[in-house]
């Protein structure tokens, strides 16, 4: 237990990705089994009990201390775990002599406790441990225990330990359990790679470059596919004999979310790995964004939601069918089998990808700026005879996205970055000019972090530092008189900021010194405009 | 007790005429130590010890710290107006002390700010019997236990070897944190140059000249960039988060405080490596104090008071708030906002 609340608070406090990966190898290496295999069952957030309630934790804790010196401490930390964690006084030395419990006896100890055993032996064990172990063991006992490490990024760490490829780890990921004995035996070299069968795994993705720099004067059309590229989520469904699973791009599985694809899969019964976005599609018309956003925020969603919010799925490649692997099959013929597949089960809820239909790159160029539909983000470019590579090879496909929809606002706030920005003003809130009651003011509508050089940072923070009208712990207001440029994908209603309106990945595209701030957009014309 | 009184200028002993760390300029100040909120400029005459003296000379320059110097060592005995006046050692930080004070068959003592933690760096903690004690309560919550500080230099140590590429920026306050860290680091057997921002190495010289080995001290803000990869770096908390920082390559940011106790504290502060080392008494320092002085009646000066003297209460001993305002509860935060 000590290692692993070690590296959560570590893991906790540390924004780099470098150091989460060394903090994460060398957990792995140092830690015994089983217990690093809960670990990592816990980045995976496959780790969850509900063992205890927060009353629980509040009646041991009276047990120790004046209820009122409690009272006054949860006021101050803020956190429930983190001041039992902190206040908990062993009983006697006695007990600072028990060896705290390693992470395994816990999740071992907890599957098959009674309910009325717990304070018991949460008793046993708090005093056992030290405030850090205290803290974690008391985060995972009432199932909120948050791992600052992804899963993604715990299988990169072992890959690297292992010298394989992520996308290896990936691959037999899904058809493995906790402790992961098997996994850690492979990437030890003590054991064969785990055979995943008849699991429903994840295989990773083939991802497009942004079609930047690249002459298309040179490409042959004939040698090329058009498809429109959707403002959804990339997703992966997969049928085996063990299960349908709805995987994102980043191998999450969502199919909670998503119970109406995964009974579509069941009553297939067909076995298959496809790869297709994720839509709200109401009437066969592809709602916003925005909608789809409601489905992904919730667990498990409500009747209301499935009824109003239905999901559906555009096909873009089929991977795997009846065991066979396609990927190695050239495009074209991938799309062939997609296509006969479709015809023959003609499956609910989804739809497959137009193929667009062009004689050059002209043509296709003035189509994918005349498509102004809600949910086309613009094109992607497939050559015919590529084969299904994972990741994001250079050459085959690319992504062709429009050009982005700008608006001039004004700078109202500034926050410090995180990590290697951490002394630079790099988050900026921008605004639009409205007009009520005859007074003008400005309104926010998007934050943005991205998009300029480091020169441009430095301005930028400097001009901050020089503009500074008031300060809010971390954050800046400034004086309205710098103008960005700012380039989003869609803009959509929102209840996020006052305005009542966002953006969806605004970024900064140029900084306008040359225009004042009395002259950037206002609300009334960005709304006219956009929405 | 009713010689000691509170008056606007701070805590005012009668008999003796003199203030205990005034918050305003007054003709006669017995000071605790050299913290800044505790020791101010421009006062007539100055009692304190020879190393807060020599701080405040440092800090204030030597015109402002006192038309006239009285340097007390520890237990040596003055009179002062009726008052019988010595100083006993505090474990704060270099010359801190505790102001005790006999008048008519009573003792009263004034600790200011005190710990008892071992500090490598000062004098430890003397508890002197009395009537009235006086303390703060920076730490009084039960949730404040703080960790052995070998422990919290064991996880730094750790990530310089887990991280040899990086720089480790430990943000510490400039009297005393300073020199007990690079103390501490000493004991735990690190003996590379230390990198200091400028702010920082008077105070470390003027500790050397008290005797306290503080091993080789490098200038920060001298340095080229690429030297102090792999190094550990001290610097005033402020300078950290700020353009200052820019000169280090890769830094990791530390911080040594006993705040980072609490992980929304240590969160809000952006710093990656929290290090809980405090040089105030901790909850179980401060109930354990107030009852070895033996004292029937504690006044607690500043800090989270309700439940230190709630605390008391329960063990029979009477407890009352004098809420001193101008005493910062928070070090790193006085410097951060006088710089801002």
């Amino acid at each position: 237990m000590i290692e692993f609340a070690t590296l959560l608070e570590r893991l906790a406090f540390t924004p780099s990705r470098n150091m989460k990966l060394a903090l994460l190898k060398e957990y792995f290496t140092m830690a015994p089994d089983p217990d690093r295999g809960y670990a990592l069952a816990a980045m995976a957030g496959s780790l969850s009990f509900a063992a205890a309630k927060p009353a629980m934790l509040r009646a041991l804790a009276m047990e120790r201390i004046d209820p009122e010196l409690f009272a006054w401490s949860y006021d101050y930390v803020g956190d429930l775990a983190e001041t039992v964690a902190l206040i908990w006084q062993p009983e006697s030395e006695t007990h600072k002599s028990e060896a705290a419990p390693g992470l395994a006896e816990v999740v071992h100890t907890l599957d098959r406790l009674p309910k009325a055993d717990v304070p018991d032996v949460l008793r046993r064990w708090l005093d056992a441990c030290d405030a850090s172990s205290r803290y974690a063991l008391l985060k995972l006992i009432t199932g909120s225990l948050r791992v600052g490490a992804s899963a993604r990024l715990a299988k990169t760490a072992l890959a690297e330990l292992a010298s394989v490829a992520p996308d290896d780890i990936e691959e037999v990921w899904h058809g493995l359990k906790a402790p992961y004995g098997a996994l850690f035996a492979w990437i030890e070299g003590k054991g064969p790679k785990p055979d995943a069968k008849d699991a429903p795994v994840f295989r990773p993705p083939m991802l497009a470059q942004p079609l930047e720099n690249v002459d298309l004067a040179a490409f042959d059309p004939a040698e090329w596919r058009a498809e429109w590229k959707w403002d959804g989520i990339r997703v992966q469904l997969v049928s085996a004999p063990q299960g349908e699973r709805v995987y994102t791009r980043t191998a999450e599985d969502i199919g909670k979310a998503f119970p109406d694809v995964l009974a579509t899969m069941q009553d297939l019964g067909s076995r298959v790995v496809l790869d297709g976005e994720l839509l709200v599609v109401r009437n066969d018309v592809v709602a916003s964004f925005a909608d789809l956003q409601q489905r992904l925020n919730r667990k498990s969603p409500t009747a209301s939601m499935l009824r109003d919010l239905p999901a559906g799925i555009r096909l873009y490649d089929i991977l795997f069918e009846d065991g066979e692997d396609l990927r190695p099959l050239p495009f074209d013929i991938r799309r062939q089998r997609l296509e006969s597949w479709f015809a023959r089960l003609n499956p609910p809820r989804m739809v497959l990808s137009d193929l667009i239909a062009f004689r050059n790159f002209e043509d296709l160029a003035k189509l994918r700026d005349s498509a102004r539909s809600e949910g086309i983000e613009g094109l992607m470019l497939k050559k015919a005879d590529s084969p299904y590579l994972p990741g994001r090879p250079r050459g085959p496909w690319w992504k062709w996205k429009r050009e982005p929809l700008t608006v001039d606002a004004v700078v109202m706030y500034a926050q410090r970055g995180h990590g290697k920005r951490s002394s630079f003003y790099s988050d900026y809130t921008f605004g639009l000019w409205r007009t009520t009651d005859g007074k003008r003011e400005l309104v926010p509508i998007g934050k943005a972090y991205s998009g300029f050089t480091d020169e441009e940072l430095k301005f930028l923070d400097k001009w901050i530092r020089d503009h500074t009208t008031k300060r809010f712990g971390p954050v800046r207001e400034v004086a309205h008189g710098l103008v960005l440029e700012i380039a989003f994908d869609a803009a959509q209603y929102s209840k996020r900021h006052k305005s009542g309106v966002a953006l969806r990945f605004p970024r900064v595209a140029r900084i306008r010194t040359d225009k004042p701030a009395e002259e950037a957009d206002t609300l009334e014309a960005f709304i006219h405009a956009f929405l | 007790m009713d010689w000691l009184e509170l008056k606007p200028e701070g805590l005012f002993c009668v008999p003796g005429a003199f203030y205990i760390d005034p918050l305003q300029p007054v003709a006669h100040a017995v000071i605790t130590h050299g913290h800044s909120d505790h020791a101010r400029p421009g006062h007539q005459h100055v009692t304190a010890t020879p190393e807060t003296l020599s701080i405040m000379r440092l800090r204030m320059g030597e015109d402002r710290a006192g038309e006239s110097q009285q340097a007390l060592e520890y237990g040596e005995v003055i009179s002062v107006g009726a008052v019988r006046l010595w100083l006993a050692p505090a474990g704060h930080v270099l010359g801190s002390a505790q102001i005790v004070m006999e008048y008519q068959g009573q003792r009263a003592v004034v600790s200011g700010d005190y710990k008892r933690a071992p500090d490598p760096t000062c004098t430890p903690f003397e508890v002197v019997p009395c009537d009235l004690f006086v303390t703060e309560a920076t730490f009084g919550l039960p949730v404040f236990r703080l960790p052995d500080p070998a422990h919290e230099i064991g996880k730094l140590l750790h990530d310089v070897r887990l991280f040899p590429e990086r720089t480790h920026v430990v943000g510490c306050y400039a009297l005393g944190k300073c020199q007990r860290l690079i103390a501490l680091l000493r004991n735990a057997g690190y003996h590379e140059p230390l990198w200091l921002h400028g702010a920082l190495l008077p105070m470390c010289s003027l500790y050397e000249g008290f005797g306290i080995q503080l091993g080789e001290l490098k200038s920060a803000t001298a340095a080229k960039k690429g030297e102090m990869r792999g190094g550990i770096v001290l610097a005033p908390p402020s300078a950290i988060a700020d353009r200052w920082a820019r000169r280090l390559p890769d830094p990791v940011v530390c911080l040594a405080s006993g705040w980072m106790h609490v992980r929304q504290r240590a969160k809000a502060r952006g710093v990656e490596l929290p290090m809980v080392i405090s040089d105030h008494a901790d909850w179980d320092a401060l109930l354990d104090t107030c009852q070895a002085t033996g004292a029937k009646e504690i006044w607690v000066t500043h800090g989270r008071e309700e439940a230190l003297i709630h605390a008391l209460g329960k063990l029979g001993i009477r407890g009352c708030s004098l809420r001193l305002i101008g005493y910062e509860e928070d070090d790193e935060q006085a410097e951060e906002d006088a710089m801002a």
